[in-house]
């Protein structure tokens, strides 16, 4: 390698940098006293970060390129290390035990606080995994996912205000009302290009959550609504520290429920369609798939699990107001998807954990977590575009196929 | 009368801030079919840009004419190579990727330089001082129409004339052009796709800066998320013209301006927002092509 | 002969282009016909209007399926087409790039399954013997077409002469009576055109597939077609069996070009 050319480059990008970031980072006025604080530290600072970054910058991008290139080459497809592990059943039963025996004994071991952290987590998983359908499978941008999460908490909030209707009866009208919703406005949208789809959905997501601060007959407005309450079972009274387990054992199951089909749909004849509209649409109508039921049925299944999730999660809170549904939630939902993993069921699920729980116990880094997520966001786009832990077709069993195995 | 005369202009304001904004979104689009959902954050580092240079040379004492031009001056500067910056890393890798990717990073990019300017500077909503002087020909109608909101439209005005001229007569407009129509082609016959490229980021970071200071100087105060909605809007207006097209752009954007203000001068200014929005979905369902754009029937 | 398409007046314009003009062009039941014309003459514009991708200006367009009614076909959505029994590959192969080739192939079955979203979640006996039947034909598809060996690869890992093949076995999978090829032969070597001719003869007397192909490969043309139609600037300007267009001036003019003129 040219060692010095590297350097000029680098050195050169640094200084580049150096300036960009000139005004914002290093002046700071400060309008009462009069005051202009130099903070020339921080110039430094993004000198050598941008130095260094540069560097690894460009030989990560010359990695990925040889990286394409021999993919090309190679007749057979290679499964990376992370995919065998993940495929080897000698390795994923026992992992697969440790987690549900953790899972079972967590909220045993662990402060009523952590519990609670953890359930949010679980929440995050099923959006995700809902997203995943609309974004992963599908290929449908869906920057206004969090309305259906509207929905679903306000449909749980509102008919317990009205009619005193219990979480039970409300899990499956916040998911229906939900779905309801996705089918009614996917319905004239979905038509629309990618990039437009993702527009009007954005677009869509804040037209819901306006109207629930603004129209204060229906929804309380701004202040939202309070004493929510949590789910029961069968009418026996329990303390806080008892439904908060409770409501964590119901996420744990809603999310081996959605794994569940998640991983059905993802093997079926929808779910190929889905994969199918991704990859090509022109090919795909071609090939005899009806698009806009194709790309519905994505969009009100992904709506389904956007509106269980709220209700859980007004069930939880015990409160909840518009500013719970912001965009930035669709678009941290929208960041846990792609970050884990487009269309991968495990990396969907990493991506929950790590977006959610890691900011909660690195609470030194709490103030940067946005600008990191907003970064890596990118850095996946540009160098890992399938996400942490990369999507696995399967492949099928059948009579005089050439790898017949004996597991399925 | 006057009140419908108050809503005209304030409309007009309006339209003409979005167009600014508007404008870079159009050029971005026809060349690279890029939503750069960044692009109101360039916006919003322009005014930062512009505020943080007029409160050290105010502080210096110098003649505010001269901070005007200054910090116009640096916020363009500033702005592009954000602008640029930002095509470099965040876009230009991702050419030739699925749609989704640079849509994606798109957003990172917006959602990063938000949290930076938060993180760097402030949370704050921060006064912007006005430095446009009080035009004396605009005496008598004091109340109706501010001298700022005539430097917008005078601006807007000229910022499209010179794109215009920049885009019909000059060498690079055709290379522009040529890119817009059909990159690979553009590339064969000689013409340097990542200059275009880079350029059309350029002079879009460049005009969406201008907006920065002129709407900070006429609204009074800025903070780090100001860009967010105005980038949303200027996109509605956008496609409301038909994306691709720059007097769509401008003419969108002055619907779109209009609408709103006689929307919330005469119904309810509640719900302004959901309006654009609204408006944006019916847009994009009955006529994506826009006013100007036309209907194409994409290649198969 | 029954005709099992028939494509009367039909005419495409792009803004001021017309990219069709008023072509009458019809494929017999059992037949093989070519659409050949110079770069640009319209042909790929001829599929896509046929099978409902663009909305043609004027004309109308009739199939007749072997043992059904005829009717038209204008306004219907390509999927439609598809589900009615004609199906296409594409001239810039578009396959599904990150599915196997078995499941490029399982997504023809597609419409010809039924299994909805209840089905997909219960996996009911009727969905999984559906599935395992629609995995057998596919492979049964595959291997038909000489591409067994790949089954589990990525559609993108195949080699370009078999990604053409892959298309084929796609549109075969759909069941159709009419299959539309544009340009299979593009990009392939002698071997692998030989091959595809012995393909196409067999998709023919096999599987009672009628065949209308776009190609620029004469060689191939003239040993596989009955008939032949000539397009040039979007109007047809000859049909008639090989021998005939072989010795059509207007043909040898379109193609030598003005200057050559005779
Ligand atoms: N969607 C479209 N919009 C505008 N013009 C189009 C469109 N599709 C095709 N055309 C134009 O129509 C004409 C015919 O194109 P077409 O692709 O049908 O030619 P072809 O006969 O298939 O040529 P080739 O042999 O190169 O494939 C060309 O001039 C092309 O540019
Ligand atoms: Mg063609």
């Amino acid at each position: 390698m040219n060692t010095i050319k590297e350097l000029k480059k680098s050195f050169l990008i640094a200084l580049w940098f150096m300036f960009l970031t000139f005004p914002i980072m290093v002046i700071k006025v400060n309008t009462v006293e009069q005051t202009i604080d130099w903070r020339w530290n921080r110039l430094a600072m993004v000198g050598i970060f941008s130095f260094f970054a540069s560097w690894i910058w460009r030989y990560l991008l010359q990695r990925k390129e040889m990286g394409q290139k021999r993919a090309e080459e190679s007749e057979t497809p290679t499964l990376t290390f992370q995919q065998r592990v993940l495929q080897n059943p000698k390795f994923t039963r026992p992992a697969l035990v440790v987690i549900c025996i953790f899972a079972a004994i967590f909220p045993f071991y662990f402060s009523m606080y952590q519990v609670n952290i953890m359930t949010t987590a679980l929440i995050y998983v099923i959006l995700g995994l809902g997203l995943n359908i609309v974004v992963g499978l599908a290929g449908l941008l869906d920057l206004g996912y969090v309305a259906f999460y509207a929905v679903g908490a306000y449909s749980y909030a509102l008919l317990n205000v009205h009619f005193g209707m219990g979480f039970w009866a409300c899990l499956p009208i916040g998911a229906g009302l939900a779905m309801l919703f996705g089918i009614v406005l996917g319905f004239p949208v979905l038509r629309l290009r990618g990039d437009y789809l993702a527009i009007v959905t954005l677009g869509f997501g804040e037209i819901i959550r306006l109207i629930l601060e603004n129209w204060n007959e229906f929804s309380f407005g701004p202040s939202g609504i309070a004493n929510i309450p949590r789910p029961g079972f069968f009418g026996i009274k329990m303390s806080i520290h008892q439904s908060l387990i409770y409501i964590y054992f119901i996420m744990v199951a809603m999310v081996i429920f959605t794994i569940f089909v998640v991983r059905r749909l993802q093997d079926s004849r929808i779910g190929r369609a889905w994969i199918a509209l991704r990859e090509d649409e022109v090919a795909c109508q071609a090939t005899g798939i009806d698009k806009t039921k194709t790309k519905l049925s994505a969009f009100a299944l992904g709506a389904t699990w956007a509106g269980m999730g709220g209700v859980v999660f007004a069930a939880k809170t015990t409160f909840i107001n518009p500013a719970s549904f912001t965009i930035w939630e669709s678009i941290m939902i929208l960041c846990i998807v792609v970050l884990g993993g487009m269309g991968s069921i495990v990396g969907v699920i990493f991506g929950a954990g790590i977006l959610i729980l890691l900011p909660e116990y690195l609470r030194a880094f709490s103030e940067y977590r946005m600008l990191m997520f907003a970064a890596a966001l990118v850095l996946m786009m540009v160098f890992r575009p399938h996400g942490i832990i990369s999507a696995v077709r399967r492949t099928y069993q059948f009579e005089g196929s050439p790898e017949k195995k004996a597991s399925s | 009368m006057d009140y419908f005369l108050e809503l005209f202009l304030g409309g007009l304001t309006r339209g003409s801030i979005y167009a600014l904004i508007a404008l870079g979104y159009t050029m971005v689009y026809g060349i690279i079919e890029l939503i750069n959902f960044a692009h109101g954050e360039i916006y919003m580092i322009g005014a930062f840009t512009a505020l943080i240079v007029i409160s050290v040379l105010t502080m210096l004492g110098w003649n505010q004419l001269a901070i005007l031009a200054i910090a116009t001056l640096a916020a363009i500067v500033w702005s592009s190579a954000y602008g640029f910056t930002a095509e470099k890393v965040a876009y230009k890798p991702l050419r030739g990727a699925p749609r989704l990717s640079p849509l994606i990073s798109a957003i990172g990019v917006s959602l990063f330089l938000q949290n930076y300017v938060l993180l760097a500077q402030t949370s704050d909503f921060l006064p912007f001082p006005n430095l446009i002087p009080d035009f004396k020909f605009l005496e008598p109608y004091e109340g109706i129409v501010r001298s700022t909101e005539i430097v917008i439209y005078v601006v807007t005005a000229a910022v499209l004339v010179i794109l215009t001229v920049l885009i019909k007569f000059t060498k690079l407009g055709k290379a522009m052009r040529a890119t817009a129509q059909d990159r690979d082609m553009a590339m064969l016959v000689g013409v340097n796709v990542d200059r275009v490229i880079s350029f059309t980021f350029i002079v879009g970071s460049a005009t969406a800066a201008l907006g920065g200071v002129l709407i900070a100087s006429h609204i009074g105060q800025i903070n780090f998320y100001i860009g967010f909605i105005a980038g949303i809007k200027a996109f509605v207006a956008a496609v409301l013209g038909g994306i691709g097209s720059m007097p769509g752009a401008v003419l969108g954007s002055l619907v779109l301006g209009w609408t709103e203000s006689f929307f919330t001068g005469y119904i309810s200014s509640d719900y302004e927002d959901v309006f654009a929005f609204l408006f944006l979905v019916l847009i994009l369902i009955f006529r994506p092509s826009g006013i100007l754009g036309r209907a194409n029937t994409d290649k198969v | 002969m029954e005709s099992v398409l028939d494509i009367k007046q039909l005419t495409m314009d792009f803004g001021g282009l017309r990219a069709l003009d008023h072509i009458d062009l019809d494929v017999k039941a059992g037949e093989i016909a070519a659409l050949i014309g110079p770069n640009g003459a319209g042909k790929t514009t001829f599929f896509n209007c046929v099978t409902g991708i663009y909305k043609p200006t004027e004309g109308d367009m009739f199939i007749c399926p072997p043992g059904k009614k005829r009717e038209r076909i204008n306004g219907l959505k390509p999927n439609q087409v598809t589900e009615k029994g004609m199906a296409r590959t594409f001239q810039n192969i578009r396959l599904f790039q990150n599915m196997t080739v078995l499941e490029n192939v399982m997504m023809g079955r597609h419409c010809r399954m039924r299994a909805g979203i209840p089905g997909a979640i219960l996996r009911n006996r009727a969905t999984r013997e559906e599935e395992q039947r629609v995995v057998e034909e596919s492979y049964a598809i595959l291997k038909k077409i000489g591409l067994a060996e790949f089954v589990n690869e990525f559609a993108k890992n195949l080699p370009y002469g078999a990604q053409r093949r892959l298309e084929i076995a796609r549109a075969m999978a759909t069941e159709p009576f009419l299959l539309l090829l544009d340009e299979p032969a593009a990009g392939m070597n002698n071997q692998e055109t030989k091959e595809l001719d012995e393909l196409i003869l067999r998709i023919r007397s096999e599987e009672k597939i009628s065949i209308l192909l776009i190609e620029h490969d004469m060689k191939l043309v003239m040993s596989l077609s009955d008939r032949i139609f000539v397009m040039d600037y979007g109007r047809k300007i000859a049909q008639g069996t090989p021998e005939e267009i072989k010795n059509n001036p207007a043909v040898i003019k379109a193609y030598l070009g003005e200057d050559i003129d005779a």
